[in-house]
């Protein structure tokens, strides 16, 4: 036993009590990230208990990476140092819930499904229909930063998040924002959290704007011989009246991807026969409204796609729409799940800038060999799976020669490419986080006054913070 | 003011470009609010260049530097505190980029809010934050304020809107923050530079989403016997399915000035109307504005008036938006408050204004972004009274303690400036305000921009309200 794993034993039983402390070696692997294992794994059950916890870990430095359901450790780069897991899971309770204001507070290991079940009962949601929905918990979701397909209409967390309560790499437990809907009472420290991957502190709870729930909605699904017509899809949408609450363009491939066994497991029952093709590339979109602006919207769409020489055109109701939707939010277990060395690009452009993208990613991906999927978002983000038949050096160097080329090509566009899923080994060998930013040092200075020690999560994050 | 510095100043930016001497300085005393600090000098940079040259100077003579739009805020965020240079923005107000296949602009700090508006309004596009000094203030100025507006009820207020920034640090280094993209990696500093009321960073270029012009906007104006039914109103439309793209209420009171100075059509004898913005496709807008006045309805609406047309509808919102002008014509001085509560809080919130109104004696108007419970009691007083400032300052402090009372914020949308620094602790406890001070000092470790604004000094709690009061301001313009 190390001397931190002696430490870590005698005293964080004295903060959670001994049922919240786990050594066990087999269950310490539940925790582990790109392969290295904690000494400990701790579940604490309040605020003051975290914070404690964050004290002793700075005293002690020892590195702590704060967790909930444990779905998207394998985020981002491998951590530099790893003692301590700290398992979010116990604070699972709504703090406070007011239907009336849309306003909702939450304990960041809340179970992000349960919590939309209880929104539901009033006819609310969050507009957070992300990767891993029916497992990750609040806190995982807004800390990784993960993005959903509404945010075409709702934005991400950035514009919904009102407040935050967190802890500090100190063990200092502080909030900034607070639970009203327009607020601009001191510096948006929240906003610094979200997506920073655990590597300011610990996200203790998160307070929200909810939303009413749209009575009727529906899909629209055209498809396209090649990717040029799904794109102007998308741009005549854009220059229209219709305000769609998702847009997503699908590569031929993933028909293939969303036709899978896992597919069917995650995305909850069979997909509507005939929807995509592994021909075709497929504009989607999902709309809402009462009886007449669903008419209207179908109506649109109908024409446009016309005009732009679809192939085929279907409509979603709400028995055919969750399954084929459901994959589209899980687009990143899907494809993880399709190779044994799934690499995931995030690309984000401006939305004009997505043609070329994705001219460059096939490109690229087909000059390397490389079986690849894309879902590019209408705001201009792309999600690029690339999919390799071995997790082998050959397939290593194919990979790590498109991500740069596409890197290359994206910089050149003014965006921004990197790959927060890749397999554990080949990490050091691709550009996780692309190329160091102009404002890196501003970043470090942020990270100095959340961490001073640098004991949250370390190296994981861009840059290696 | 040091005779090297300002010789220093004319010669980085020309003679013209730095005023000086006290008559030149009077208006620049001033912003909206009640306060008053005048500035060692006023500097107008034509380029980032001269902006970061003005921050080396200032380090050089270890002077702050104040950044300032129009000069419209109400908390005193552009004013000199401690004296020093006040950066005018008024001569970089270029519109650098349109860019409408990917709906973005690029503008210089110094562009009017409703000239982008208007730019770009041909394309059919708009920038959607809009203050009620739109015609005036800068985007400059609503970025730094994170400022907000009626309409952003739905669309979210500036930081919703921003993307990326080019800024001057204290240093005098010009760095890019964000990205024209969405999602730039790393943490959202754009999310903290906006609304840090110049504290952290002079901008000098700003990169804005715009928003497609709606197909359809349908107006209405519900007519209320009492308060109470307005307010309940107000909580039952935005927690029943529908987001106006705006919900204003104005109280009897105001809706009286306004009227005669604005002749919008605003029955004299009610309590309270409801201003309500419905957008969307022209299905959507329809079908919602239906559904709104039902519920205005229910909630016993004397009479809800629909705009038959672009005239009627702008002849409405000019009401709204000239009601603090009308307001002026009432009372030499009036108060701006800028409290937060949740929505369904509106009816015990507006009762306890008006016991206020009548424990102090000062008439208080009530004009405001009520879907998204931001409330503006204007107190109307004689500032040349020195008890009147004073009691007027002693309401709105207890309104604002009502306001986080009932769960809500000190300030929605003016910002904190040297107006409220003191009220922090009301929301926040010492440990969220050391955070934020760190987060201060390891951008502005000198104070040198916008010194003490926003973050109380150091001191016990007790001590929060012995600020001497704000010397006395006129009304804004």
């Amino acid at each position: 036993m190390s001397l931190a794993s002696k430490t870590i034993s005698s005293r964080l039983p004295d903060i959670v009590g001994a049922a919240h402390v786990i050594n066990d070696p087999a269950q310490l692997a539940f925790y582990e990230v790109d392969g290295m294992k904690p000494g400990a794994a701790v579940r604490p059950g309040s605020r003051e208990e975290i914070a404690e916890i964050a004290k002793f870990a700075a005293a002690e430095n020892m590195a702590v990476i704060p967790t909930g359901a444990r779905t998207k450790l394998g985020m981002g780069l491998p951590p530099r140092r790893y003692d301590v897991a700290l398992d979010m899971t116990r604070l699972d309770r709504v703090i406070a819930y007011d239907p009336a204001d849309l306003t909702l507070s939450v304990e960041a290991g809340h179970s992000l499904s349960k919590l939309l079940g209880v929104l539901g009962d009033h006819r609310q949601f969050l507009p957070l229909l992300v990767p891993y929905f029916s497992k990750t918990t609040v806190g995982g979701t807004i800390a990784a930063g993960v993005d959903s397909p509404l945010r075409q209409y709702y934005g991400t967390a950035r514009d919904y998040v009102l407040g935050m309560e967190y802890v500090t790499g100190e063990g200092v437990l502080a909030k900034s924002g607070g639970r009203v809907v327009k607020n601009v009472s001191g510096y948006d420290l929240h906003k610094l959290m979200i997506g920073s991957l655990g590597t300011l502190g610990v996200i203790v709870s998160v307070n929200f704007k909810t939303f009413p729930s749209a009575l009727w909605s529906r899909g629209f699904v055209a498809t396209f011989e090649n990717a040029e017509g799904a794109l102007r899809m998308r741009e005549r949408a854009a220059r229209s009246a219709l305000t769609p609450l998702t847009i997503e363009i699908l590569s031929p491939r993933v028909a293939g991807l969303f036709a899978s066994e896992a597919a069917a497991r995650i995305g909850s029952g069979a997909m509507p026969p005939n929807l995509l093709s592994e021909k075709h590339w497929a504009f989607t979109s999902g709309y809402a409204g009462n009886e007449k602006v669903l008419a209207r919207y179908e109506a649109d769409y109908r024409r446009m796609a016309e005009e732009l020489g679809a192939v085929n055109v279907a409509v979603l109701n709400g028995n055919t729409r969750p399954p084929a939707f459901s994959r589209k939010r899980e687009f990143v277990p899907i494809a993880l799940s399709a190779s044994p060395a799934t690499t995931i690009m995030k690309i984000s452009v401006l939305p004009a800038r997505m043609k070329e993208v994705l001219a460059e990613a096939q490109r690229a991906a087909e000059s390397n060999s490389l079986e690849w999927a894309a879902l590019a978002r209408g705001v201009g983000v792309i999600y690029l799976a690339l999919l390799p038949r071995a997790r082998d050096e050959q397939s290593r160097t194919r990979v790590a020669n498109t991500t740069n080329d596409i890197l290359a090509a994206v910089t050149k566009l003014d965006g921004h490419a990197t790959i927060p899923w890749a397999p554990a080994d080949w990490k050091s060998a691709l550009k996780i986080w692309g190329f160091v930013r102009a404002d890196f040092a501003e970043m470090q200075k942020v990270k100095q006054v959340f961490d001073p020690h640098g004991i949250m999560t370390p190296g994981r994050f861009v840059g290696g913070v | 003011m040091e005779t090297r510095l300002l010789n220093d100043l004319k010669e980085l930016l020309g003679a013209e470009m730095v005023l000086h001497r006290p008559e030149e300085l009077l208006l620049y005393e001033y912003d909206g609010s009640v306060e008053t600090a005048r500035p060692s000098c006023v500097v107008f940079p034509q380029t980032k260049a001269h902006v970061v040259g003005i921050v080396e100077l200032a380090n050089k003579y270890k002077t702050p530097v104040v950044g300032r739009g129009a000069g419209t805020g109400l908390s005193g965020g552009a004013l000199a505190r401690h004296g020093g240079i006040v950066v005018g923005f008024s001569r970089m107000n270029r519109i650098l980029e349109v860019d409408a296949q990917n709906q973005r602009a690029v503008v210089q700090p110094g562009v009017v809010n409703a000239e982008l508006s208007a730019a770009v309004a041909p394309l059919g596009l708009y920038y959607a934050p809009d203050p009620s000094s739109q015609k005036a203030c800068t985007i400059g100025g609503n970025v730094s304020e994170n400022s907000g507006g009626p309409h952003t009820l739905v669309y979210g207020v500036t930081t919703n809107h921003v993307l990326s920034l080019e800024v001057v640090l204290p240093t005098g280094e010009l760095i890019r923050l964000g990205s024209q993209a969405v999602d730039s990696p790393g943490y959202d500093l754009p999310g903290l530079f906006v609304g840090s009321e110049g504290t952290l960073a002079l901008v000098t270029e700003i990169t804005v989403r715009l928003m497609r012009l709606p197909e359809t906007t349908k107006t209405l104006l519900a007519i209320f016997d009492t308060l109470d039914d307005t307010t309940e109103t107000v909580a039952a439309i935005t927690s029943g399915g529908i987001t106006p793209a705006a919900c204003e209420m104005l109280d009897g009171w105001t809706l009286r000035a306004v009227e005669a100075y604005v002749h919008a059509g605003f029955p004299l004898d009610s309590a309270a109307v409801l201003l309500i913005d419905i957008d969307g496709t022209r299905e959507a807008a329809e079908s919602q504005a239906e559904e709104v006045a039902e519920v205005c309805r229910e909630h016993h609406a004397r009479e809800v008036r629909v705009a038959r047309d672009a005239r009627e509808r702008e002849l409405l919102w000019k009401g709204r938006k000239n009601a603090f002008g009308a307001v002026g014509r009432f009372s030499t001085t009036y108060y701006v408050q800028d409290g937060v509560i949740p929505r369904t809080k509106l009816p015990q919130t507006l009762r306890r204004i008006t016991e206020i109104s009548e424990k102090y004696g000062f008439q208080i108007g009530n004009i405001f972004h009520a879907g998204d419970g931001n409330l503006h009691p204007l107190i109307l007083f004689d500032a040349r009274d020195e008890k009147q400032l004073r009691g007027a300052v002693a309401a709105a402090d207890e309104i604002i303690e009502f306001c986080v009372e009932m769960g809500g914020a000190i300030t929605g949308e003016h910002g904190v400036g040297m107006e409220k620094d003191r009220l922090m602790p009301l929301i926040f406890n010492e440990a969220d305000l050391e955070i934020m001070r760190r987060i201060h000092d390891a951008f502005n470790p000198k104070g040198l921009l916008n010194p003490e604004k926003i973050l109380p000094l150091k001191k016990g709690c007790g001590e929060i309200y012995s600020r001497p009061l704000p010397a006395a301001g006129a009304a804004p313009a």
